[in-house]
Formats: structure tokens, sequence, C-alpha cells
């Protein structure tokens, strides 16, 4: 604004289209049309499969809808979050944001100290406005309308000709204030987020029940893991804390087999050479380190078995099955029984675990219920060769393309089943794994009190209400005499928030009883 | 899974029913206040503010709270005076009407104690906050829902006539969550533990309540709005629509009782998203992660937001503002139902099977 004014006609045609720009760019319009576009731009990240969140079912849906999921793919529908446009919507009201809070800053400072407009000349323009009179002289009620106003209200007394005075009074600058608030917290609160998803990783990983099943904090240990961007260039050095063991992970369930509470003690180092401490994660309290916090998100069964393998040895392996009915808990997973590379005498076992098995009636087993009770553990048995060639592995699955099936069993905790070429499996029992979930995000504190501000500056913005009154204070002559006053009121409402009608006649009912009444004010005032 | 049987859970689910059937029985009492009553008006019940001075009130000031009274073709503009007790003269009819809308007023309130009691029972029942399901959920926000209306009486009574119009959506809201939505009272799961959970919830439904509140009130906005400018051109007859409005308060009321309801709610829904963030950050171990109730959540906030803006937005105010805020009464239903049940998430917590 200042600047525009500065050097007119002197600007080279180019700066006059950034200008323009710009000034559209900060216009509460585009605000608003880049609100919108934020609402439309987010409704696909909720209808299509994101990749972030299920990479798994958006593979299907991209093979299963051709060459329309290959388009939605390349558009970037899969990852709408993560997308470029989205990003665009968003920096674009980023900076239209800061492009309307500056201006907006240095005219509400300036406004902070202004002293409140002088009284318009016909009061009774105004939305609401009134007359009565008073039996005090001018001045007299001037001083008593200020008293009744109160502290609330920014007054100031003007005289006008005749011994008129007026008096502006104006309230309801922090609903600005607040606005302001809420604006800068609201960008305060876009860049922290920005910055917490740069730095932020997450990794998660299995740990069975038992001792030499720890790990520490560093990226290899996860399964999975989910760097931030500069969390993924080795910018940010994981906390080194080690979870040691879970000591033992508890569900408890009510009689009609509904959870009520799933808990995994744990025993842990805050730092690689602190003494170890035991300590309860459950489901909605993580254990909260320095700069990490450990979640316990998901709990299942590693069964037991022991093995005798074609070559003559016996293995022993607890291995975790991967939850496939979350209500049942059913579990599938595969345990890999390697033996001399070549040799065709790899033992690979897929199978399943239903904690609490019942049959569905043509033999097949499934489970009825989370908790467990004489489980039953099924078997397929493969011999050959495990096909291990340095690539990793889905450890919860079985690659037999090496391999030919010895046979099929379902156990009960210790049974045995027998196959071909003295290969047994025994069932020896199950341990409980707890999925555990290690999360930094180094901005969310700062972003919890960003939000609070946010909040603040709303209620401000929206409860507060912005008024103006003016009040006319004129004395009446008859015949000469000073004889009362006429006051005039009138105000205006600045924010249509609220009721101002009912506001202002309350406000009317108070400044008329500050007013002595109309008697004749002979002898009163001056002979 | 079994529920929570016994007789507790079956006195909350008879004090609903019995709250239904009561809230449709004053319905059916508004609207025939609406039908019958000449204007709807009902200054007699609630006295205005103390002891007003009008002697210069100006004839130019916008009608704010003012009901347009005026008989059809009038500038609104003359409601603002219309603050006298109802005319006397204009017939048993429209006496019997405010009595009739009185008694739908105060069945209304027999209903709401039913409504508490049947949610408080329930509470009792689960022994938890009553709102983790689709049913409970829906039922809290019809709550609200009420208790708004009837806060907004306290304020502006001349909007009572039109309770039949809040208690419609209501009844409907109600009848969906006791049938298609109904599910047994049930303890909580874990992750649904936590005291952020509760007042997230809570505050979800006292504001989603509310912004139903404001979205009627928004299309009782359209239909007037559509009414006035019937009758401002002349010669132009009132259409089925236009007949409608003819009982309705002034636009400019209803805008501004819509706006009050929205400025009252977004702040809360607000401090809803932030207590639901605070919750996901303890149980699922982010504050954020877009699924799609909390998209969908965002999509909400951020309508209402451009609404809060459009009203201060010249060429946006009024009727394109009133879409707006439909549009974000449109997303908190589609929030509620399609990514409820038609849409997987996180939040999968319907209680539908
Ligand atoms: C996510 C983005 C935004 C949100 C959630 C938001 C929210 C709000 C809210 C709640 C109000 C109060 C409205 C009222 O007083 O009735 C407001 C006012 C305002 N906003 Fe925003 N805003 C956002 C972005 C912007 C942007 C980008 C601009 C500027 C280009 C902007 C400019 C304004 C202005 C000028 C007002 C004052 C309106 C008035 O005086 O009533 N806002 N905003």
């Amino acid at each position: 604004m200042s600047a525009s004014g500065r050097l007119p006609g002197v600007l080279s045609p180019g700066w006059r289209v950034v200008r323009r720009g710009w000034r559209t760019l900060t216009s509460m319009r585009t605000a608003l049309i880049l609100l919108f576009l934020l609402a439309v731009a987010a409704v696909p990240g909720s209808i299509l499969p994101q990749r972030p969140l299920n990479s798994d079912k958006t593979t299907s849906y991209i093979a299963s809808h051709g060459a329309w999921g290959r388009l939605l793919d390349h558009l970037g529908m899969f990852d709408v979050f993560g997308s470029a446009w989205f990003a665009a919507i968003y920096l674009l009201l980023f900076v239209s944001l800061i492009g309307c809070l500056i201006p907006r800053i240095r005219l509400h400072a300036r406004a902070s100290v202004r002293k409140p407009l002088p009284a318009p000349r016909n009061l009774d323009r105004l939305p609401e406005s009134a007359t009565f009179e008073a039996g005090d002289d001018p001045q007299h009620y001037a001083t008593s309308a200020r008293a009744t106003l109160g502290r609330r209200w920014r007054v100031v007394q003007r005289e006008e000709p005749d011994g008129v005075l007026t008096l502006s009074a104006e309230k309801g600058y922090s609903r600005e204030t607040g606005n302001l608030i809420f604006h800068i917290a609201l960008l305060v609160s876009l860049v922290l987020i920005a910055v917490g998803r740069l730095y932020s990783y997450q990794g998660s990983r299995i740990v069975i029940q038992g001792a030499d099943q720890g790990f520490c904090n560093t990226v290899s240990a996860y399964d999975s893991w989910r760097p931030g961007r500069f969390a993924a260039e080795g910018k940010v050095s994981p906390a080194p804390f080690c979870i040691d063991q879970l000591s033992s992970f508890t569900a408890t369930y009510t009689s009609s087999g509904e959870p009520t509470q799933f808990a995994a003690d744990v025993l842990f180092r805050p730092t690689l050479d602190a003494p170890a401490v035991s300590k309860r994660i459950t489901v909605n309290h993580p254990l909260r380190l320095e700069g990490d916090r450990v979640y316990l998100i998901g709990h299942g069964f590693a069964p037991q078995i022991t093995v005798h393998m074609p070559d003559g040895t016996t293995r022993t392996d607890t291995t975790a099955f991967l939850p496939q009915v979350a209500s049942t808990l059913l579990s599938e997973g595969a345990f890999k029984e390697a033996s001399v590379p070549g040799a065709k005498q790899d033992i690979g076992i897929s199978g399943f675990f239903a904690p609490t098995p019942a049959d569905t009636g043509d033999g097949v087993i499934t489970s009825v219920s989370p908790q467990v009770n004489h489980p039953i553990l099924g078997i397929f048995v493969y011999q050959g060769d495990l096909n291990y060639n340095g690539l990793p592995q889905n450890v919860y699955s079985l690659d037999t393309s090496k391999m030919s099936q010895l046979g099929a069993a379902n156990l009960e905790i210790g049974q045995t089943a027998k196959f071909a070429h003295g290969v047994s499996v025994t069932f020896d029992g199950w341990v409980p794994f707890a999925s555990i979930q290690v999360s930094h995000d180094p901005t969310q504190g700062y972003l919890l009190w960003s939000a609070l501000a946010m909040v603040l500056g709303l209620l401000c913005s929206l409860g507060i209400r912005r008024r103006r009154v003016w009040l006319r204070i004129t004395p009446s002559r008859e015949g000469g005499q000073p004889s009362h006053t006429v006051v005039a009121v009138g105000g205006l409402a600045r924010s249509d928030s609220g009721n101002f009608r009912t506001e202002f006649e309350a406000l009317l009912t108070r400044l008329r009883r500050a007013a002595t009444p109309n008697k004749p004010l002979v002898g009163a005032g001056r002979e | 899974m079994a529920g929570i049987e016994g007789s507790m859970a079956h006195l909350s689910d008879s004090l609903f029913t019995t709250a239904i059937a009561i809230y449709s029985v004053a319905m059916v009492g508004f609207v025939a206040e609406y039908s019958f009553g000449r204007r709807g008006r009902i200054a007699a019940t609630v006295p205005t503010a103390p002891a007003p001075v009008r002697e210069l009130v100006g004839a130019g000031g916008p009608p704010l709270e003012g009901f347009a009274s005026a008989p059809a073709g009038a500038d609104a503009d003359v409601a603002v005076a219309d603050d006298s007790p109802p005319a006397t003269g204009s017939g048993g009819r429209r006496d019997m009407a405010d009595r009739i809308g009185w008694w739908s007023f105060a069945i209304t309130i027999v209903g709401l104690l039913f409504h508490i009691a049947s949610i408080a029972v329930r509470a009792i029942a689960v022994d938890a906050v009553p709102w983790s399901n689709m049913y409970e959920f829906a039922s809290v926000a019809g709550l609200v829902g009420v208790i708004a209306f009837v806060a907004l009486l306290w304020r502006v009574p001349q909007i009572r006539h039109l309770g039949g119009f809040i208690l419609l959506p209501v009844i409907l809201l109600m009848f969906l969550a006791g049938t298609v939505l109904y599910s047994k009272a049930q303890p909580l799961v874990p992750a649904l533990q936590s005291y952020w959970l509760a007042i997230h919830v809570t505050l979800v439904s006292i504001a989603e309540g509310a912004l139903m509140t404001s979205a009627v009130l928004t299309v009782l906005f359209l239909v007037r709005t559509h009414y006035e400018t019937v009758t401002k051109t002349p010669g132009r007859p009132l259409g089925r629509l236009a007949t409608f409005g003819e009982k309705l308060p002034a636009a400019a009321t209803l805008d501004k009782v819509a706006y009050r309801v929205v400025a009252f709610s977004f702040p809360l829904y607000t401090v809803a998203i932030i207590c639901g963030a605070i919750w996901a950050e303890a149980a699922w171990g982010r504050y954020w992660g877009w699924d799609p109730k909390e998209t969908w959540a965002f999509i909400v906030w951020v309508i209402y937001a451009a609404y809060l803006h459009a009203r201060a937005t010249a060429g946006w105010k009024g009727r394109t503002a009133a879409w707006v805020n439909l549009a974000g009464f449109g997303a908190i239903m589609f929030n509620f139902l399609v990514v409820n049940i038609v849409i997987s998430g996180l939040h999968s917590y319907a209680g539908l099977s």
C-alpha cells in the first residue's frame, strides 16, 4: 500500500504485473478459493487407498484398475498428502497468509494507538441511535457517562462549538488481536508440521517375549522404517536407547471376550550405558524417552516347534506369526530351517496358528477368539531349497518354488507329526509377541503450544465484539437560559457477533440512569 | 459379540424410544404452530430487553433482530419496530397457535429429559462415556441439536415456531441411530480407553449437533431469501417455495443466528480436533495420519473456516456463504455415514458388523 503510492507511474509493466499478482494472491477471495481447493484436494486422499497408509491395498487397486489406475497413480492420487499439487496449494495458502498478515499487523498496530474517531454529524443515521434529556450540564454529564462506560471502552472527549461535547467510545480491539494471533499461530503450526515431518522417523518391529529378543534404536533393527526426508539422508541420528527385553505381554479380556487391556512389560536402557529399567507400556500409554516414544501397537503369537531335519539334526524354533484377522487373531507365518546349502535338505514350514480353534465343518480350522484356548498349529511341511539367494525374504511366507511338499498336519500342543525322510515336527507351545513402534518427531511439543495459541486467538476473534458508540451532549437553552441537556447516542457494531440491538439498549439504559432527571437547571448550575 | 446385557441397557433403549416418540409429538405441535399461526411470532412469552427506549430508532437501520411481520411485498425494514406484544385483535386462531407452540416447547423439554436419561443410563451400563459407537454418537449429537435450539430460544425467542425444522432431522438421526446404526452396549476396546477420547468425542458431538442446527437455519435462510427476492419484484407470483418463506423470520435474522452457532461451534470443533490429535499421538504413535476420518475432520474444519471467511468477504456474503455452510454440514454427514460405514480406517469404531 505505502510502497505503491511512492512512485506512481514509474513502475515498469513487469513490476506492475508482479504487484497485481501479489495483491490478488493475498486477497481474502484468494484465501477462500485456496481453502476450498485444499478441502477438495483432500477428498481423494480419503477415498482412494493411500500408499503411505496401505501399500498392498494400493498396489492391488492399481493392478485391478488397469490404465485408469496407472493414470491416477501418475497424478499422485495414491499419495495425495505427499503430492506436488497438494504441496502447491498448501504453499500458496501459506504465502497468501503471510502476505495478508503483514499489512494487517501493521494496520492493527496503528489502530491500537489511534484515538477513536470523532462523532459523525448525524448520530441518528447510525444503525442504533436514541436521544434523551438530562438534567446535568454537559460537562457533568460527560463525566458520569465516562464513568458509566467504564474501562472496557476506550473513550475520547471532544468539544464542538456552542458548548457541545462529544464522546467517542470504542471497544473490542482484542478481537483483531485474537484474529491475528490465530492466523500467526496457524502459520507457525504449518511450519512446525513441515519441519517435524522432515526430521521425524518411525520404526517398528516385533519383539517376542523372552530373552535375547531385544533391540537398540538403530535403523537396521527395524522391520519397517519410515524416515522423514532428513532422517532418510542420515541427518538425524536416532537416540541411543535399547529395549532389551519383552519380559511379559498380557492381554486381558472380559468374560464375553472383549479385550480390556494390552500391556507389555519391558526392560529398557534410556542410554547405552545406563542401567536397565523395567516399565509397563500399554495401548494409550507409551514409554516417553528423551526425543522418542515407544508404543505398543499390536500383538500376536509366536509358536514354538521342534523339527527333526532330514540330515538328522534337531532344531527348535520360535517364530512370530502375523495376525490375519484382528478380531480372532488367526495368524499365519513360516518356519525356515536351513541345512547345508545346495543339499536340498532345508525344511520350510508354512502354517497358521488358531488361538481358539474351531472346525468350520469341512475340516478347515479357523479361530473364533483372540484368547488362547487349546490352540492349534496347522502346518504345511516342505523339503528342498529355501532359495536364499542373498536377497531379503519375507519372513512370514515361504518361497516353495524349489521345494516339494512332505505333508500337512494340524497339531495341538505336545503333538508330533511325522513325515518322509525322518522329518518330524512337534508343536511345543507358544509365547506372545508385541509389535513395538518407535516414533520421533522433534516439533510435536511445540505444535501443541501453537495449536493452543490458535484456539485462544480463535476464542478472542469469534467471541469479542467490536463496538463503536458516540454521544453528543448538547446544552439546550430556553429563553436564553440553560435549561437542560440533550444527549444523542449512536452506535455501530463493527463485527456482527452477538445481538447489538440488545446490547445497545442495555447500554442506553445505563447511560440514562447516569443522568440526573431533567428538572429545570435554573439555579442549579449557573446563576 | 455379546453386549452388556441386563436391565440397564434395556432401560436406556426404552428411554431412547420414548424420547423419539415425545419429540415426534412436539414436532407435530411445532408444525401446527407454524402452519396455523399467522406469523408464528411469540414475543408474548419472553419479554424483550427491559424498558427499551425506541424514540428515535432509525427506520433505516438493518432489520437485524426484526421479524418481518409486514405483509408480502412490504420492505422488510419495517419489521424493526415490531417488538410490540402480539396483536390481540387478530383472532383466536393466533392465540391457539401460540398455545400449541408453547406446549410443543414444553413437550420438547420433556423429550429432552428422557433423552438425557437414556444417555446417562447407557453410560452407567457401559461404565464409560456413552458415545463410542455410531449409535451413541448419533444420540448425543441429536441431543446437542435440541439443546442448541433450546439455548437459542433463550436469546432469539422469535424462532420458536421453527422447532419442527430442528426436531425433524433430530428425529431422523435418532431413528437411524436406533435402527441401522444400533449396536449393543459394550465396554471399550483398549485403544478407546482414554479421557482424551472422552473429551474429543464429547466436543465433536456438541459441535456437530450445533452445526446441524446452523444448517437447518441456513436452509430456512435460503428459503426466506428467495421469498424476500420474489416479494421485492412487483407482480412476480409467489411460488410454492416462496409461500413457505412467508412465515419465516427475516433473512438477516436467520443468517445471523446461523453464523452465531458456527462462531460457537468452530472453536469447539478446533479443540476437538486437537484433543483427537493428542489421543492419536498416545494411541497410534502419531498425532495425524490422514486416516479417512481425520481427513474428513480436516475437510469439515476447512469448509467452516471458509464459511467464516465468506461471511466477511464482499460478494460472498449471504447466499454464497450459506451454501458454504451447507457444504460443511454435508461434509459432516459424509464423515459420519459414508466414512464410518463404507470407508474403513483406524477409526472404525462404528460398532457395525
Ligand atoms: C487455513 C487457513 C485459514 C483459516 C483457517 C482462517 C480462519 C479465519 C477465521 C476463523 C477468521 C475469523 C472470521 C470472523 O471474524 O468472522 C478469519 C478471519 C480472517 N482471515 Fe483467515 N484463515 C485462514 C487463512 C487466511 C488467509 C490465507 C487469509 C488472507 C489471505 C486470511 C484472511 C483473513 C481476514 C482478512 C480475516 C478477517 C475477517 C474479518 O474481519 O471478519 N485468512 N480467518
